[in-house]
């Protein structure tokens, strides 16, 4: 330190330096309003826009619609026909059929691991865990979906004797690779910051080891554990090249988990490069990421309150 | 003067004190079960990684990587693909890493963890690190390209086509700029906590102010964190294919990316490219191992060298305390 020499204060510097790093502070927060204002924009005509109204009112989206005289309503997603059709609906369910069998994939498995590593685990297999965790949270999306595509697919067809290769399971168990890292971290975190005061007391009053995880340390880590798994179903929901790789990509309305599922995400990365700039297709799917947008906003924002509440009261500032 | 109220610490017991622990289970069951979850993991990352790895081992040579794709991507290489990744996380960095260390240094130096602008900007970090990736993509269609580089073209080359208003490797590294900019603030914050107060106190004690101590003593202590942080970026940035999808990947291009506003071509998008939309899926599927094990490489060293880093860097300082 003694051979540091400080210029005497220039006032300007000090305060051209301040205004700077505090310009740039504003950046993530000015982001997250340009994101929703660029995406909103870019919905809006989907509720003024009578050019826009006639294919895809909220009506249109929401309920069955009789697209042909003489045929049944039905719910459907076909935007580049004829008469283009931009139901929702299908796009939903496939969403909510992936992000299912992803989080009753990844719930245990994360969940699980995160109790062994938190409660059993030595030293050493501990470090041998979290950076596998680390590993398998740093395999880009793209080649879990190739993996998806090209190995998963064909092994559980064989398995399992599907139809279609690409189906809702095959999608979900690659989605679930990519949420394990979520709700493990989320979790593990929630149940290593319970206080050493605890497990001292349910000790004292008798409890082995196990007794003191399963009737002290977990009931106190829950919120934790299910912010993990909210925010992994967040994560689930969002997740583009993964399902876009997998599902199939048809717009089916079943409540089939065999059958090829196309979600929001996918959706808007199959089709946006091809839709004309300003037309009806281009508002809906501007509207379909304000949703993605909106849905991942509030499981965050409830994540974090969630969490921060935890660890507050853990460590005994609130009661 | 303010008088200090000491309350008996009771929390503990009131937590647990109603429990009654009754025979002793060994809890093998438990044990085996949660073991259970963290094997099946470990197996799963061992099946992904071990059939990438003898996918891609026999494409990997020298031509793969140096020769531009041929004959319809059935043969050649992944140069292009190499070349456009890495000059889109170069652009990416140059972009996050002042803007992320200078927010986490206003958040840790300048302003206390409880004011109202330190929590907004910390949820609006949060949020950011969540909202999905295509939605990033949409944002750089609808602002940087549409928005930004209409605006630019509108004002500047209102005869020609579109010069910057297009896809190009600058909108591109801009949107994943935003999209890493958590993991860069996250990791620099986490180097500034552990920065010993002394060090701040010493270089204002010699004189030094806020400015000079930011520059001097807290920026090069903190570079270990920051470097960690921007690896972390580069590898997320690297295999994050949708919001560069319309911001300025291309299928195939002759030509590399010389230009801010010319399209480039990545490996990420090159992998998806060529399992989805190759007529023979057959013939690319050697190409298409390579290129996965290549990304995975990538990936897989940079996080290497951050946890590496980062380890060091916590290890020294327990050290020195």
């Amino acid at each position: 330190m003694e051979q540091l020499i400080f210029k005497p204060k220039s006032r300007w510097r000090e305060f051209f330096g301040e205004k700077l790093i505090s310009v740039n502070a504003f950046v993530a927060l000015i982001a997250i309003l340009l994101i929703f204002v660029f995406i909103f924009k870019e919905a809006i005509p989907i509720f003024v826009d009578d050019y826009v109204k006639e294919d895809a009112s909220l009506d249109k989206m929401v309920f069955k619609q009789q697209y042909y005289e003489g045929r049944e309503a039905k719910w459907s997603w076909q935007p580049n026909s004829e008469v283009p059709k931009f139901s929702l609906w299908p796009l939903f369910i496939g969403t909510l059929k992936a992000s299912l069998v992803a989080m009753l994939f990844a719930i245990p498995l994360g969940v699980g691991a995160a109790i062994y590593c938190s409660e059993f685990a030595s030293r050493r297999i501990r470090e041998i865990i979290k950076p596998a965790i680390e590993m398998l949270a740093a395999i880009p999306s793209v080649v879990l979906g190739f993996f998806a595509l090209m190995v998963l697919a064909t092994a559980l067809q064989n398995t399992l004797g599907l139809t279609f290769r690409l189906n809702a399971i095959n999608a979900g168990i690659a989605l679930g690779l990519a949420v394990i890292p979520i709700v493990f971290t989320v979790a593990e975190d929630a149940m290593t910051s319970v206080p050493h005061s605890l497990r001292d007391a349910a000790t004292a009053l008798g409890a082995n080891r196990w007794q003191v995880s399963l009737t002290t340390v977990l009931p106190a880590a829950i919120p934790g554990i299910s912010a993990g798994v909210v925010l992994g179903f967040g994560r689930a929901v969002g997740e583009t090249m993964i399902v876009l790789m997998a599902s199939g990509n048809a717009a089916i309305v079943s409540a089939s988990f065999l059958d090829s599922v196309r979600t929001f995400s996918a959706t808007i990365a199959a089709e946006l490069a091809e839709v004309v700039f300003g037309d009806t297709h281009y508002h809906v799917l501007f509207m379909i990421g304000s949703l993605l947008f909106v849905f991942t906003f509030l499981i965050n924002l409830s994540g974090d309150i969630v969490l921060t509440r935890l660890k507050e009261r853990l460590q005994g500032k609130a009661t | 003067m303010k008088t200090i109220e000491l309350q008996p610490n009771t929390n503990s017991l009131e937590v647990v004190g109603h429990l009654k622990f009754g025979r002793k289970r060994r809890g093998f069951i438990p044990r085996g079960v949660t073991f259970l979850a963290v094997l099946i993991i470990l197996l799963m990352l061992a099946v992904i990684i071990g059939n990438i790895v003898i996918g891609g081992t026999p494409t990997i040579s020298w031509e793969f990587l140096t020769h531009p794709p041929e004959q319809g991507m059935e043969a050649g290489g992944v140069f292009p693909a190499i070349f456009g990744t890495v000059a889109l996380v170069i652009l990416m960095v140059i972009a996050v890493i002042p803007i992320g260390v200078f927010t986490a240094i206003y958040l840790q130096e300048y302003t206390s963890p409880k004011s109202r602008i330190t929590r907004l900007i910390r949820i609006a970090i949060n949020n950011l690190a969540g909202v999905p990736s295509i939605v990033f993509g949409l944002f750089g269609l609808g602002f940087f390209i549409a928005f930004v580089g209409g605006g630019l073209d509108s004002l500047f080359y209102p005869e020609e086509g579109p010069v910057w208003g297009q896809p190009a490797i600058i909108w591109a590294s801009l949107t994943l700029a935003l999209l890493t900019l958590p993991v860069v603030i996250i990791s620099t914050e986490e180097a500034l906590r552990t920065i010993p107060r002394e060090l701040r106190e010493a270089s204002y004690a010699l004189g030094g102010t806020k400015l000079q101590t930011i520059w001097r003593i807290i920026i090069p202590q903190a570079t270990p964190g920051i470097l960690t942080g921007s690896i972390l970026a580069v590898s997320r940035g690297a295999g994050e294919v949708a919001p560069i999808m319309f911001t300025g990947a291309a299928y195939y291009l002759p030509y590399l990316p010389t230009k801010l506003n010319d399209q480039f071509m990545e490996l990420g998008y090159h992998i998806y490219v060529m399992a989805t939309q190759s007529p023979d899926i057959e013939a690319t599927k050697p190409l298409l191992y390579g290129t996965v094990l290549v990304l995975l490489l990538l990936t897989f060293s940079l996080n290497s060298v951050a946890i590496l880093i980062r380890s060091r860097m916590r290890r020294s300082r327990v050290s020195a305390q």
